[in-house]
């Protein structure tokens, strides 16, 4: 039966002192709350405990998920677990958010878990999400009896396959032997390199057979060296470069916060004299009031954001992709700079635009590295002189700043509803946010200071992603204030979770920005299709029928709801709702929806043609 | 457009022929032809794949299969510094009247017959994409039945093997 090699595996020795109740007794004997990292010999356990020792001994903490055929002999096991958390939440897809939430949390590796077929393809959005913005995520699921597989059996779905193109990495186990080295791989990946989704797909058959944990367990991955070290010269290279510039701009990203290089950018900032950009996924990274930031690139960038890029001379890329949310039309992006880019992930360098000097490695690394081959520079040549620069990137903050008009409908600006709230709620919470106007504005509008404030859905665009992954940031940072910024539209998509959050006490506020339509949807009609709003209309206000009144529905979820709909509220509102610190809050904002995100690129077009708010576009030659 | 050949070393694992016909058809590359089999060692596969492609987007093919966590290592073989052959299956018309000069074809190409019925051969070649066209063109006239290929595969010239640094890896844990 258990064999216990360790001799620091005995109940006494490691478990705290509880009073010996029944249920404690009762777990002295079960193997699985054992506090034991090291099973060098192996002991009988069945594959679903191996499952959860295999979960403890990597350090998960937390899981996410729901129970279901294929996946019911781990839950029995997990039920015994003191070391793992298990939070039932109401869809698999807000597991996998929560998992997410967690991870940008803490900076550990999120973990979610559910049953197969339906079960397992609920999880997809949350995978292919965490994929694009390289969240750090293993999920469990389990699989049909291997003799079933291929069969079409019962909740049979080949999730290995159908996430293939959306994880960086998936495993089908079969054989019960290979559980704890896979899951030490799995983890092993998620959390290197670029981080990234890993699944772990586990026959039922695999789960209930007999097998030996041991632990730690070696990671044979010859496939797999991410590279952290950057090329010196490559590095020497860049500070002559970054030395030189007359119109230099550094363009950080996601990656910088995923590095942890948030101090080592703000001394390459400060050394270098640069403008700054921070992208969507790198908001906080580099604090807003920093004087040289300019604040976010892109299609709802700030216009000295957009221009300081399409203008400059050299661009330092830091852990950031190009993306064509960010680079607009690509062919006319940034036409007179020198590129230096530099990403942990060499198929980024490259991809998009032509890098002049590619950097491979950790971000941490390169811009370690990077400041004393600046400061040479600057010691043997001077530092360059940025006045002329500098000013031209003045006159474009005095004369295009961020701002908005007020609303003429009688509804609330959502502007300044973000606004307040970022103020009120301070740079310590953490804001997480839906995909759409609300997040243009949440991201534009909140003054950030630190990496992790902001979490968001980037790469993939994912609605429904914030009231899941602020409650994973809840669970991952209970400390801290979790506000969801989200929209009547998304909210509407994942707002099951707020049972989960009222039953497992996780206190999250959510802010519902409503405008009563899919407002970034209503945005492209009104500027694009005529006004011809098909299909946007999503009747949660406004004089039409209310369906669902969000505050209604909060409480039938044991949360308190609020309403606000008058802008001398705004500020009370947002105080009431951050005493409530013993269940979840809604706070229904009804917001006029006309209310547009300004500055805008629109797609596919050339950054030059940014429009500071509708029909006015900057006139470039006046700078030049 | 320019042909590139590229030798894949993979790990011999389930699924991994998959993975890489996925990325090409996700990230939209051509595959011209594609080969797998074992290799001297029973931990490493070997995928040939021939693609289509301009000398960035292979930049991009290259860093995207090095991504995926079971290729050990790619090496693209230059036609000039590599042997590069295909295998052809042709069933040819050959009744009597014609089968002398099907099989004169046959020897001049230095390719074989492996099977023969009354009214038609079966004719086994290899050789180079150029070579196996040249047969394929002179049997023509006699009537060709049925045609399967393979895909390319391919090895470097002289005495460098490129699994030898691969299996290094495959036995040192990471």
């Amino acid at each position: 039966m258990v064999q216990d090699q360790q001799p620091t595996a005995t109940a006494g020795a490691t478990r705290p002192p509880t009073p010996p109740t029944p249920s404690a007794q009762r777990a002295g004997v079960t193997p699985a709350d054992v506090a034991r990292t090291v099973v060098a010999h192996g002991e009988a356990v069945t594959g679903a405990q191996s499952i959860v020792r295999s979960l403890e001994a990597v350090g998960a903490k937390v899981v996410f998920g729901i129970p279901g055929g294929t996946i019911l002999p781990t839950y029995d096991p997990l039920m015994d677990s003191t070391k793992l958390r298990h939070i039932l939440v109401r869809h698999e897809q807000g597991a996998g958010h929560a998992a997410e939430g967690y991870a940008y949390a803490t900076g550990e590796v999120g973990v979610c878990m559910a049953t197969s077929g339906p079960g397992a393809t609920n999880l997809v959005t949350a995978l292919a999400d965490a994929n694009m913005d390289s969240v750090p995520l293993v999920a469990i699921t389990g699989q049909v009896g291997a003799s079933l597989i291929g069969t079409d059996a019962f909740q049979e779905a080949d999730i290995v396959g159908i996430t293939l193109p959306v994880t960086k990495h998936n495993f089908l186990v079969t054989d019960p032997d290979d559980i704890p080295r896979t899951i030490a791989e799995a983890f092993h990946i998620a959390r290197t390199g670029r981080p990234g989704p890993v699944l772990v797909d586990v026959a039922k058959s695999a789960q209930q057979a007999m097998t030996t944990f041991s632990w730690p367990q070696p990671v044979e991955l010859p496939g797999y060296h991410p590279v952290t070290k950057p090329h010196a010269k490559q590095v020497r290279e860049a500070a002559r470069l970054l030395a030189t510039a007359r119109r230099p701009v550094l363009y950080v990203g996601g990656g910088a916060v995923r590095s942890g290089a948030a101090a080592e950018l703000r001394r390459l900032v400060d050394a270098s004299g640069a403008a700054v950009v921070t992208t969507l996924m790198a908001r906080g990274v580099l604090p807003d009031d920093h004087p040289q930031h300019l604040g976010m690139p892109g299609m709802h960038g700030t216009v000295p954001a957009v221009a300081a890029l399409q203008k400059a001379d050299l661009i330092v890329a830091l852990g950031t992709r190009f993306d064509d949310r960010v680079t607009g039309k690509v062919s006319s992006f940034a036409p007179h700079a020198t590129i230096v880019h530099a990403d942990i992930d060499p198929a980024e360098i490259g991809k998009n635009r032509r890098a002049d000097v590619p950097i491979v490695g950790d971000l941490r690394e390169v811009i370690s590295d990077l400041l004393p081959e600046l400061e040479r520079e600057h010691a043997q040549h001077g530092k360059p002189d940025l006045a002329a620069w500098w000013r031209q990137i003045d006159d474009w903050r005095e004369t295009f700043p961020l701002g908005y008009t007020a609303t003429d409908d009688g509804h609330l600006a959502p502007q300044h509803v973000i606004t307040r709230l970022g103020e009120i709620a301070g740079p310590e919470a953490i804001y997480v946010a839906g995909v759409g106007q609300h997040q243009m504005w949440a991201a534009q509008f909140i003054r950030y200071q630190r990496p992790g404030q902001w979490v968001n859905s980037g790469g993939l665009g994912t609605m429904g992603f914030a009231v899941p992954a602020a409650m994973g940031a809840k669970v991952g940072d209970p400390d801290r204030t979790v506000w969801a910024i989200d929209g009547d539209g998304c909210f509407q998509m994942t707002n099951q979770e707020l049972a989960t959050c009222a039953i497992n006490e996780i206190p999250i506020k959510v802010a519902v920005i409503n405008n009563s339509s899919l407002g970034m949807v209503r945005q492209w009609q009104t500027l694009f299709y005529e006004s011809r709003y098909s299909n946007t209309d999503l009747h949660t206000g406004h004089g039409t029928v209310r369906i669902p009144d969000f505050v209604t529905l909060a409480e039938a979820y044991g949360c308190v709801g609020l309403r606000c709909e008058s802008e001398s509220d705004v500020d009370d509102t947002i105080r009431r709702a951050m005493e409530i610190d013993d269940r979840p809050v809604v706070v229904d904002f009804t917001v006029s929806r006309d209310a547009m995100v300004w500055p805008m690129v629109a797609a596919g077009v050339s950054n030059d043609e940014i429009q500071y708010a509708r029909g006015i576009s900057p006139a470039w030659d006046r700078e030049e | 457009m320019s042909r590139h050949t590229l030798s894949v070393l993979v790990e011999n694992k389930p699924g991994v022929l998959t993975r890489v016909a996925g990325l090409f058809a996700r990230r939209a590359f051509n595959i011209h032809s594609l080969a797998v089999g074992p290799t001297e060692h029973d931990e490493i596969s070997r995928i040939t794949v021939v693609v289509d492609v301009d000398e960035l987007p292979l930049e991009q093919v290259t860093k995207q299969l090095n991504k995926l966590i079971n290729i050990i290592k790619i090496v693209e073989l230059e036609p000039d510094a590599s042997v590069q052959r295909e295998l052809l299956l042709v069933k040819v018309r050959a009744d009597m009247s014609i089968r002398s000069h099907v099989l004169e074809v046959v020897d001049l190409f230095r390719a074989h017959v492996v099977d023969v019925a009354t009214d038609a051969v079966t004719i086994e070649a290899t050789g180079n994409g150029a070579k196996l066209d040249a047969l394929l063109a002179a049997l023509e006239p006699f009537g060709v039945r049925e045609i399967v290929q393979s895909g390319t595969v391919a090895i470097g010239r002289g005495s460098r093997s490129i699994t030898d640094r691969a299996l290094e890896r495959v036995s040192r844990p990471a």
